[in-house]
């Protein structure tokens, strides 16, 4: 809501600047969100008068103008169309600056001598349409400072209001702000009734009353909407953000502005039959006056006549209906509109439209609905004052029953003061809330004091005490309110140990070198449907764009994207993780989220340096990275990687992680078809693990240091290219009994001195006793019983 | 006695010219050795008639000695020698770059998050999670914001496909993506009873993406209900953490009445510029303040609505985007530097 300050203060003039005001209202919960000059700087301008015209001997479209300033006469050459003897307009005189520090100064135009510069509307940036010169009204005092014969020193507040404070959309309640907030009178306008001289009215029904409990209207005859209107109000209109249509609409805009009551006039001529308030029903459409053509849906609230909808109730006023200024089928006779919309018949209907209208704006947030009357009133006076015409009376729909009610609030002192941890004076509350226009009744002594409060019919948002508390609170001033800490009890925290903190994997994962990453929960549909094929997926209904458009079912498609963002910038490598949600349909239109951690490795293993050598990163690091993190558990042996399918990763590189039976996650390289469609290269690894399954851990429990050496014994052998070194490892750990602490595989070969189809593997097995010195023959007879089981199970042979 | 004298000459002269530890060694073999030179000086004493003997022993001895004497510190010279030269070629160039192993951080936001939760976990608040789809009950009806109510404007919201199961009397639907963390107040609050001190970090959504804003974003939501808890309580709270994130004990804090449904006092929090600290300048808009928080007594609806008595309880709530707090704490100008993870950004605070 934009409103000048001059404005506020024709209804409650505080001794309090301008920027103190503006203070106020943000302090008082109305945020002032820009402040600015009714127009812009400039200075050396006054009222000028035109006492002759004569044409420039040069040129055809410049004239040379005798101006009177208030001292004396100047000789100006003008070029505007619109110069006239004895015409008043702004006169920049010779030293004045106007706006972006443009300077006048003494100049030859084609040869004549120019002493200022009559000026337009657009030359003192007071509007943005160039017609030329600004004719001021004859009554202002030739030699007038320009400034303060137009009060353009006013200051413009623009207020940004809370949905609950609908009040305030309007003069009148932001003037009762200031008055409470001062403590200074509130003087409303009066909006004496205006006596019909006619009888004529326009027949109104209502079949929602519960939508619109109330519908005024009011037959204006004879108006003349081709007269202009007056300056002072298209100026206040001008600072409300509002331009000038015609004298009408200005009119009705007027009082919304002042008073906070939406309007409309109808053309009285272009209406059939009668007014009829309904719901939109089948096949209802209407043209609107912005031109556009709407079909509303059928909880809308329709203005109709005898041929159909005239208006979107409370939102905007049809086309075929609206108010004819100029041509031959000019509006003459007018039907006013005054209605009482119920806030729930218009919440949200002006936004399937795309329309946000002061109108709709004011209704959805409750509209006074004790004013509908003075209302008219007040805007049919304006009308005869400045249209002429003869009002018909104010006739009309009411359905009492169907009106909001103010019901009376128990507002305790000792609930005021518990609630704001305050003391706050007594007679400040029935002070602040009378002010505020409630009907305030005490009783009860001094130490216990209850008020009976009835908020005014303007306040929506006055329901229940705490409202009455936070109303005392704001005009007290929050600042004013006592700080403090809460108390409580000192109780420590409780921890889970059965489960692995999140933060604990990150910390691994940063330890790793990770670089953690935050990608969005929603992501492309193809690239979803791409890593996930046959998942549940999640699509909104009103995404930012396609690549925003599903919820991720996956982290790694976040991850590559990263990757695919960071290689075109020339990164050569990453080592990435996130840990986020991931969402899938359930059964029975259940969403399920989980929580997982993934990463993806590419490029180099170390950065390029001159001391180590950038070999590239591997399957082994990703699985690597994985074995860290399920080590976490204290359980790593209870997870296995084992062969199976994974839509995004390389058919023969790829691992799933299971622990038990449960599939936790998967290891693998990106396959690379995969990675061509997606247009990303280079070889890259991704992991991705769900965090529930791997959180359960145990507590480690202390096994007994031997006090007795180990034996280490190396055995090297070959075996098929294709024997799983894990299942090699696992038979020889199960051969070499229970005194084999370790077995460890330390060398994998092929190549040359290795039969083709063969592969070398080295083992290190070491054995321990608890209680002894081992003696040779026991772990020979160990190694002995490996080299037997892996020649049975695997054809190993000896190196 | 002039043998002996030749031979120690002879003896220290060597000794002094030998230039490694083997020829060194030969020396000693050669004089002081059982068939050394000196030694069979020692041995032709036997000639000598008996009383010349003892002086020419203590001669000989002491020759013995003086050489054995020039043998160690010849050694002991040859030896530093040996390991200055060894260190001289063992030298590094020390302002060689060290070894980098891969170099990985945390997130920002991860970072700022973090700091936020640990403050509040040290004041003995425990930390509470929801989901991030929710139903419009949750999002919204729990926190007295019923369908239509104006302030759903403020909350630009994600729905999820299928809203017109709604109809079919789900009360799930419509599903959306939850705008704000104070869906966990409400389901916190239904399922304990005060006293209640908890903070949910978490992502929420809104449909809105420029420099200031992304379409998702991280918020921090804060609730105490008790006995006896206040606006005073909530003030102080406020003022309190602000001070510790921005470390700074004497940051101006301001309160000034706003509108959220759920809390009735509510009030938006301001912070002294932390750039310009309140003088005034781009990143505050010129106003001396930065606009970092919303904050209530809770409405007495909401704690109603969770079956929680309302004469006998009251509480406040707060909730903050710590991705504005990222921005200022670290000075970023666009926020969705934080989503795009470019590596060189992200680079810069791990």
């Amino acid at each position: 809501m934009k409103v000048s300050e001059g404005w506020l203060r024709a209804w409650a003039n505080p001794a309090a600047d301008g920027e103190a005001l503006e203070k106020q209202f943000s302090m008082a919960g109305l945020e002032v969100d820009g402040v600015e000059g009714a127009a812009p700087a400039f200075s050396g301008v006054v009222v000028g008068e035109v006492t002759a015209v004569a044409p420039h001997p040069d040129a055809d479209k410049l004239k040379v103008c005798t101006v009177a300033d208030g001292e004396g006469t100047q000789q100006v050459v003008c070029g505007a169309p619109n110069v006239t003897v004895g015409m008043k307009a702004p006169y920049a005189k010779v030293g004045a600056v106007l706006p972006e520090g443009f300077k006048i100064k003494k100049a030859k135009l084609r040869g004549v001598e120019s002493f200022g510069m009559l000026c337009g509307p657009d030359e003192l940036g007071l509007s943005e349409e160039r017609y030329g010169l600004m004719e001021l009204p004859a009554s202002l005092p030739t030699g007038a400072d320009f400034r303060e014969a137009l009060d353009l020193n006013d200051t413009i507040f623009d207020i940004d209001l809370t949905p609950n404070r609908g009040d305030c959309l309007s003069v009148r309640g932001l003037a009762r702000e200031l008055a409470v907030l001062n403590r200074v009178d509130f003087c409303a306008e009066p909006c004496p009734p205006v006596a019909p001289t006619i009888d004529d009215t326009f027949p109104v029904t209502v079949t929602a009353p519960e939508a619109c409990p109330r519908y005024l209207g009011r037959v204006i005859k004879g108006v003349d909407v081709s007269c202009p209107t007056p300056d002072w109000m298209a100026e206040r209109l001008r600072r409300s953000g509002l331009r000038s249509i015609d004298p009408v609409v200005d009119i009705t805009n007027y009082v919304m502005l002042e008073l906070g009551q939406p309007m409309h006039a109808f053309d009285l001529h272009r209406l059939s039959q009668g007014i009829e308030v309904r719901l939109a029903q089948p096949g209802d459409t209407l043209t609107l006056l912005d031109g556009s053509e709407v079909s509303p849906a059928e909880d809308t609230l329709l203005i109709c006549d005898g041929a159909g909808p005239v208006a979107l109730a409370g939102i905007m006023g049809g086309e075929r209906s609206g108010i004819h200024a100029e041509g031959e089928a000019r509006t003459q006779d007018i039907f006013l509109e005054c209605a009482y919309f119920s806030p729930l018949a218009i919440a949200g209907r002006a936004r399937r439209f795309g329309l946000f209208t002061d109108a709709s704006q004011r209704y959805e947030r409750g509209v006074d609905f004790a004013l509908q009357a003075t209302a008219t009133e007040r805007a049919t006076a304006l009308l005869l004052e400045i249209c002429g015409g003869e009002a018909g009376p104010i006739s009309g729909f009411e359905a009492e029953a169907a009106l909001p009610k103010r019901l009376p609030i128990t507002l305790r002192s000792a609930r005021i003061d518990a609630l704001l941890g305050t003391a706050i004076p007594q007679d400040t509350v029935e002070d602040v809330l009378t002010r505020l226009a409630c009907t305030v009744v005490g009783e009860g002594n001094s130490a216990e004091r209850t008020w009976t409060v009835t908020p005014p019919s303007f306040r929506f948002d006055l329901e229940r005490e705490a409202d009455l508390i936070e109303e005392v609170a704001r005009i007290y001033g929050y600042d004013n309110l006592e700080v403090a800490l809460p108390p409580a009890a000192l109780t420590l925290p409780r921890e889970d140990d059965g489960v692995v903190p999140t933060s604990a994997f990150t910390e691994a994962l940063l330890g790793l070198g990770g670089q953690e990453i935050i990608t969005y929960s929603f992501i492309d549909g193809a690239w979803a449907e791409a890593f996930c094929p046959g998942a549940g997926l999640l699509p909104l209904a009103n995404p930012l764009s396609p690549e925003l458009a599903v919820l991720r079912p996956s982290l790694l498609p976040g991850l590559v994207k990263t990757w695919q963002h960071n290689r075109n910038r020339q990164a050569v490598g990453a080592q990435l993780f996130e840990i986020g949600t991931c969402f899938e349909a359930g059964e029975n239109g259940a969403v399920v989220e989980t929580q997982r951690v993934a990463g993806l490795l590419t490029g180099p293993r170390v950065p390029e340096q001159w001391s180590a050598c950038g070999d590239a990163l591997d399957f082994f690091d990703a699985k690597g990275w994985v074995e860290t993190l399920l080590g976490l558990t204290f359980d790593g042996d209870s997870f296995t990687f084992e062969a199976g399918e994974h839509a995004a990763l390389h058919p023969t590189r790829r691992a799933l992680v299971k622990r038990g039976d449960t599939v936790v996650g998967a290891v693998g390289a990106l396959s690379p078809s995969f990675a061509q469609a997606l247009d990303v290269s280079g070889q890259i690894y991704v992991f991705e693990l769900s965090l529930a399954a791997l959180a359960v851990r145990v507590v480690p429990q202390h096994q007994g240091l031997s006090r007795f050496p180990a034996v280490r014994r190396d055995i090297a052998l070959d075996v098929p290219k294709v024997a799983a070194a894990g299942a090699v490892l696992a038979t020889a750990k199960a051969a070499a009994g229970a005194l084999a602490k370790t077995v460890r595989l330390f060398d994998v070969y092929e190549g040359q001195g290795v039969e083709a189809g063969r592969k070398s593997l080295a083992l290190a097995l070491t054995f321990q006793a608890p209680d002894r010195t081992l003696g040779d023959e026991e772990v020979e007879g160990a190694i002995a019983k490996v080299r037997e089981a892996l020649a049975k199970d695997f054809e190993a042979r000896q190196r | 006695m002039n043998e002996l004298a030749t031979v120690r000459e002879e003896a220290l002269g060597k000794v002094a010219e030998a230039e490694d530890l083997a020829t060194l060694e030969n020396l000693r073999v050669a004089y002081l050795g059982k068939k050394g030179a000196l030694t069979g000086v020692l041995k032709s004493l036997g000639k000598l008639p008996p009383e010349e003997r003892p002086a020419a022993g203590a001669a000989v001895n002491a020759a013995k000695e003086e050489v054995q004497a020039a043998l160690e510190a010849r050694r002991e010279a040859l030896q530093g020698a040996a390991l200055e030269a060894q260190l001289a070629a063992e030298a590094v160039d020390i302002t060689l770059p060290g070894r980098l192993g891969s170099q990985g951080g945390r997130h920002p936001h991860a970072v700022t998050m973090g700091r936020i939760v640990e403050i509040f976990r040290q004041a003995g608040y425990a930390v509470a999670s929801g989901p991030e789809v929710e139903s419009d009950y949750y999002n919204f009806e729990a926190l007295n914001i019923p369908a239509h109510h104006p302030a759903r404007a403020m909350h630009d919201t994600f729905y999820l496909e299928g809203r017109e199961e709604q109809d079919a009397g789900d009360p799930r639907w419509p599903r959306l993506l939850r705008t704000h963390t104070s869906p966990v107040q409400a389901r916190i609050m239904e399922n304990t009873q005060p006293p209640i001190r908890i903070i949910c970090p978490g992502k929420v959504y809104r449909v809105d993406s420029d420099v200031t804003h992304t379409p998702m974003f991280h918020q921090v939501e804060g609730l105490v209900v008790g006995e006896g808890i206040s606006m005073a309580h909530l003030k102080g709270t406020v003022i309190e953490f602000l001070r510790v994130f921005f470390n700074a004990d004497d940051l101006a804090v301001r309160f000034r009445p706003s509108y959220f449904p759920f809390t009735e006092p509510s009030a938006e929090v301001d912070v002294e510029c932390v750039h310009c600290r309140g003088g005034g300048c781009r990143v505050c808009s010129h106003t001396g303040w930065l606009e970092v928080m919303g904050c209530g007594v809770v409405h007495p609806n909401v704690l109603e609505m969770s079956g929680i008595d309302s004469e006998r309880f009251s509480g406040f709530a707060f909730g903050f985007g710590p991705d504005r707090l990222s921005m200022l704490y670290y000075g970023v100008d666009d926020l969705r530097l934080f989503y795009e993870n470019d590596l060189r950004f992200l680079a810069q605070f791990a």
